[in-house]
């Protein structure tokens, strides 16, 4: 990661309009997100959304006592990029056939990645990992076409016993 | 309705919106008279709701009222469609959710606090709308009294303490009090109270902090470092947070600082008055000053008359004084008013309005007439959107564009053709016995005050400026 770039996690209620609210707010206070990932958490009622932003201490501190202040949002967190296991999903597919593929079943085992779906002239692959081996996994893909691309941006969790716990915002942040 | 939710959203007034719309089943289809109004005004509003489910309508309409008043007030939209509006439901009674407001400091930030006043030389206290919101005027003055600082106020602030009060300096920012913007450019710790340093108030962020610590007490902890760093923050309800500040500090004793700031108050430049013996907008301000009651509610609309009532009206009991701040919002004063007098028992409720934000919700006269609202209007007629050629004047050359609208209203026919009565004034001589008349009548009376259309509100700190920038004389 770069080293302005942070790692938002937070708990929101699982309902309408809520994503809308949390980048509504990005767009308003002029801040930007670089990747974003949602998703419903063990309890229907609950999402965890985990947002990749970039910015000094003003910034970082602004976004999250500012999305605090959301009804919605329950709890936000910044990650300690040392003590976090940060993962990202990419699905490539190469529209090449057979004969040109040389080289590639040998890159998909050294990165670990994996066939998903394979026909006379198309390889689909799923990497998923740290953000740098995805990205050097699709720098080497490069060379052979891309035909398609896409990214579900980083989600994160910590490592230990430590939890992201639910009504931990003071009462004044509502 | 958009722009007062988004001026209660800047002033931070707790506020709850009821709107109608379509049938659930009608939503997202553009139907007739569907509005979306849930996402327009997602980013003014604390938090909105759609009703979907009649079940939930009381649940939801507590918790906007809850959602309103707690931590920082402001606006909920509660959008309820046709089809809930008609159902049938269950109600169970439940009592409102207390409000609490707290102070979650550590002992460490008091400490920390602590010491920085009891160090400092040059304290100022420069207090905002949150200690107003907070009730907190008393906790105020007494931290004054125990650390012997003056105070200075953001134009939200104005009401929490009376102007009469010697530590009190007046208003500060762009068009405040000369004294009060020089004493706080002198002092070395500034005492922030629920307030958000606007660029209003502050001018030039990086000229303003020069020199000095700030210690910043607010109820939103966003609010910290957003404009200006703090040295120290506590964050919490005012009236909570000055308490204990208070009874932990130590007495302290300024004699120089006090001198320094004397001098200041004696300045001429703190004394910019207009002439005794014309009517202009100090005289026709007084003159209702004198004569209303110190409870009375005062409102004002947006431009120089909002900003003449913020300098020369003497205010003298909290809440006293409803303007708007953060969104100046032209058109707010004749709403205001009438919404402060229904809300204050219908006790005489004060007006300070000029022609062209008159002209924007007049039409509301009627609603006053049919209620017969005590209100004294008090039209200062400059005849030009007056705020607007002040800055055309100092800062473009005088090429004057669509300030002077050459309109023909005549306010008296206009008061009377809504069944008001309408006075118009245009010697100082008429003024006292047009002031005594409307605060004899029952219901809305209108009074036009004709002024120069060239009236400065000085002093003025140009925008971005510093107040080595002031100017006091046009
Ligand atoms: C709704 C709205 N439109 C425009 C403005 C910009 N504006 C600020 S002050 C002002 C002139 C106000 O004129 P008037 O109400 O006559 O008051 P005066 O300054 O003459 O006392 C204008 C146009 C505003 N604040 N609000």
């Amino acid at each position: 990661m770069n080293p302005d770039e942070f790692i938002l996690a937070m708990l929101v209620n699982n309902e309408a309009g809520v994503l809308t609210r949390v980048s509504g707010l990005f767009a308003r206070r002029v801040f930007n997100i670089d990747s974003l990932s949602v998703g419903v958490t063990d309890d229907p009622r609950i999402s965890r959304i985990t947002i990749t932003a970039r910015g000094d201490d003003y910034v970082k501190t602004q976004l999250v006592r500012q999305l605090e202040k959301l009804h919605d949002v329950k709890i936000v967190e910044v990650m300690p990029t040392t003590s976090t296991v940060m993962r990202e999903l990419v699905l490539i597919k190469l529209n090449i056939a057979q004969k040109s593929r040389a080289g590639l079943m040998e890159a998909v085992a050294v990165f670990r990645a994996k066939v998903v779906d394979l026909t006379n002239d198309s390889v689909t692959l799923e990497i998923t990992g740290e953000r740098s081996k995805c990205n050097a996994f699709v720098e080497y893909l490069r060379p052979f076409g891309i035909a398609e691309l896409c990214r579900t941006g980083l989600t994160a969790m910590s490592r230990g016993r430590k939890t992201l716990k639910m009504n931990a915002k003071p009462a004044q942040h509502t | 309705m958009v722009t007062g939710i988004a001026n209660a959203y800047l002033d931070s007034s707790p506020l709850v919106a009821i709107t109608g719309n379509v049938a659930c089943e009608a939503i997202g289809k553009d139907s007739f008279q569907e509005v979306d109004i849930t996402g327009v005004t997602m980013p003014i509003t604390k938090h909105n709701f759609i009703v979907k489910d009649v079940s939930r309508l009381a649940d939801i309409l507590r918790d906007a009222f809850a959602i309103a008043r707690r931590g920082r007030p402001g606006p909920v939209l509660v959008d309820i469609p046709k089809d809930i509006q008609q159902a049938d439901c269950y109600y169970e009674p439940k009592k409102a959710a207390p409000v609490t407001r707290s102070n979650n400091n550590g002992k460490e930030a008091f400490a920390e606090a602590v010491k920085l006043i009891s160090q400092c030389e040059r304290p100022y206290i420069y207090t905002g709308g949150g200690t107003v919101g907070s009730n907190a005027s008393q906790e105020l003055l007494a931290l004054a009294e125990k650390i012997d600082s003056p105070i200075g106020s953001s134009m939200m602030g104005l009401s929490a303490v009376s102007h009469d009060n010697p530590r009190f300096l007046g208003m500060t920012g762009m068009h405040g009090k000369y004294a009060a913007s020089q004493v706080m450019g002198r002092a070395d710790l500034l005492i922030a109270i629920g307030t958000r340093f606007s660029d209003r108030a502050t001018g030039n962020k990086l000229a303003f902090i020069e020199g000095k610590k700030v210690i910043h007490i607010d109820i939103d902890p966003s609010e910290i470092g957003k404009n200006i760093p703090a040295f120290v923050s506590l964050i919490g309800d005012v009236k909570a947070v000055l308490k204990k500040l208070v009874a932990e500090l130590p007495a302290g004793n300024r004699k120089a600082w006090h001198q320094e700031v004397e001098s200041f108050k004696n300045c001429p430049d703190n004394r910019l008055e207009m002439p005794k013996d014309s009517l202009n907008p100090e005289t026709v301000i007084q003159a209702v000053n004198r004569r209303a009651p110190k409870d009375t509610v005062v409102c004002t609309d947006v431009g120089q008359h909002q900003m003449w009532t913020a300098q020369y009206y003497h205010f003298a009991k909290p809440r006293s004084f409803i303007t708007s701040g953060g969104l100046g919002t032209m058109g707010f004063g004749m709403g205001a008013a009438m919404g402060a007098c229904i809300g204050n028992s219908k006790k005489k409720t004060v007006l300070f309005t000029s022609d062209g934000s008159f002209h924007m919700n007049m039409n509301e006269m009627a609603t006053a007439v049919s209620n017969q609202l005590p209100l004294v209007i008090v039209l200062l007629n400059n005849n030009t959107l007056g705020m607007v050629r002040q800055w055309q004047t100092l800062f473009f050359d005088k090429r004057y564009s669509h300030t002077s609208l050459e309109r023909r209203t005549d306010y008296v026919k206009l008061a009377e053709a809504f069944g008001a009565k309408g006075l118009r004034v245009t010697k100082l001589e008429q003024l006292d016995k047009a002031v005594k008349d409307a605060f004899a009548a029952k219901g809305p009376v209108l009074i036009e005050a004709v002024i120069d259309q060239d009236a400065k509100v000085l002093p003025m700190i140009p925008p971005g400026g510093t107040i080595k920038d002031i100017i006091v004389k046009a």
